[in-house]
């Protein structure tokens, strides 16, 4: 099971600010280990973030995204206390989804 | 005249370095340290080792089981220990005397790489979080912590290895560098202050939440000085003389370096 995410969110004017940090190693596949072998890709590969039951935004990551990838946007509305979910699935098919209150 | 020249100079350097610093800054609101402290917490709180239990009652120096403030004031003698310890030393003592764990297997992997996590250095997060915005306060009250302080202080200018180099080499003056990265003066209480209330960090470039004792660890390599021992009383020493130096400013880490 992955890590969990550090998930932050706050209303701001009209929209809300959502701050996600991940957990995870995102190997890009053309990097070598001490004994000289490649290190197979591993990255994550798609992000939704859903409010309400509507997707806010998705997204199709590759290999350039750095490790312990950080990801700030805004979705117009979105209320205090409610809840943002956010979920991604990496090139091993390994899930995570995480959720936090709007604050 | 002089003094024109050296504001010149100064300016200079001082764009390279602004320039850093804007990139710390960009990086500070979303910094991973944060998820070494939850993996820390969850850890410290977890029943783990042959005794099954968990670390809630570790003694850092403040009582069994609190943590807030308390590593502000380490490094620091234990008399149940009959040591002073740092705080790496003080959790692997805790693993060992109330875990039930051995000391080798306490202190293996001290630090993480790519496949494989650290942690202890998950447990540093954790702990040094709960100090953010405590004051240092590290004692010198009993004779041993004095000895250590000592120590640390004659290390710290002590010249060895094979490019016959001091801690104070780099480190015992205004203005030094190396490449772009500017080097803290640690001889001067400003410089020692701003250095150790920004460790532990999350190192961007390693991608890992680095501890003091590596961040020392680390210095010796650079030094080309033999291995520093994870938890000896020469890391422990240099700690304690760098932590008192620091006393009186907020502690402020878990940090986000380059």
């Amino acid at each position: 099971m992955p890590d969990p995410m550090k998930i932050r969110a706050t209303v701001v004017g009209d929209s809300t600010e959502v701050k996600v940090i991940m957990s995870h190693e995102m190997e890009t596949g053309q990097r070598k280990d001490a004994q000289g072998k490649v290190v197979p890709a591993w990255f994550i590969q798609s992000v939704t973030a859903t409010y309400g039951g509507k997707t806010v935004l998705s997204a199709q990551w590759g290999p350039a995204i750095a490790k312990n990838p950080f990801l700030a946007f805004r979705f117009k509305g979105g209320a205090k206390g409610e809840k943002v979910q956010i979920a991604w699935v990496d090139s091993r098919g390994e899930k995570r989804s995480d959720e936090a209150a709007i604050g | 005249m002089s003094v024109a020249f050296f504001a010149c100079a100064a300016f200079a350097q001082g764009s390279a370095v602004d320039e850093i610093a804007k990139y710390r800054a960009a990086l500070q609101d979303g910094n991973p340290a944060e998820l070494w402290e939850a993996r820390g917490e969850a850890l410290w709180s977890a029943p783990r080792g042959p005794k099954n239990v968990s670390l809630e009652r570790c003694d850092l120096g403040l009582g069994p089981g609190v943590v807030k403030g308390a590593y502000a004031q380490l490094p620091k003698y234990f008399a149940d220990a009959d040591r002073v310890q740092d705080l790496e030393t003080r959790i692997v003592w805790c693993m060992v005397t109330l875990q039930g764990f051995s000391d080798a297997d306490a202190k293996k992997g001290p630090f993480g790489g790519p496949d494989r996590k650290s942690d202890i250095e998950a447990f540093v997060a954790y702990v040094t979080a709960a100090s953010r915005g405590v004051k240092m306060n590290v004692s010198l009250a009993a004779p041993q912590e004095q000895e250590m302080y000592r120590l640390g202080e004659k290390m710290f200018y002590f010249r060895g290895g094979t490019h016959d180099f001091a801690c104070a080499t780099c480190h015992g003056e205004d203005g030094k560098r190396i490449r772009l990265q500017d080097l803290p003066n640690l001889s001067s209480v400003e410089g020692a202050r701003k250095a150790y209330t920004t460790w532990p960090a999350y190192r961007v470039s390693q991608g890992e939440l680095r501890s003091f004792q590596w961040r020392l660890n680390d210095c010796f390599r650079q030094q080309r000085f033999p291995e520093l021992v994870f938890t000896s009383d020469a890391s422990i020493a240099l700690t304690m003389f760098l932590a008192r130096n620091a006393n009186g400013a907020a502690f402020d880490a878990p940090a986000i370096k380059r």
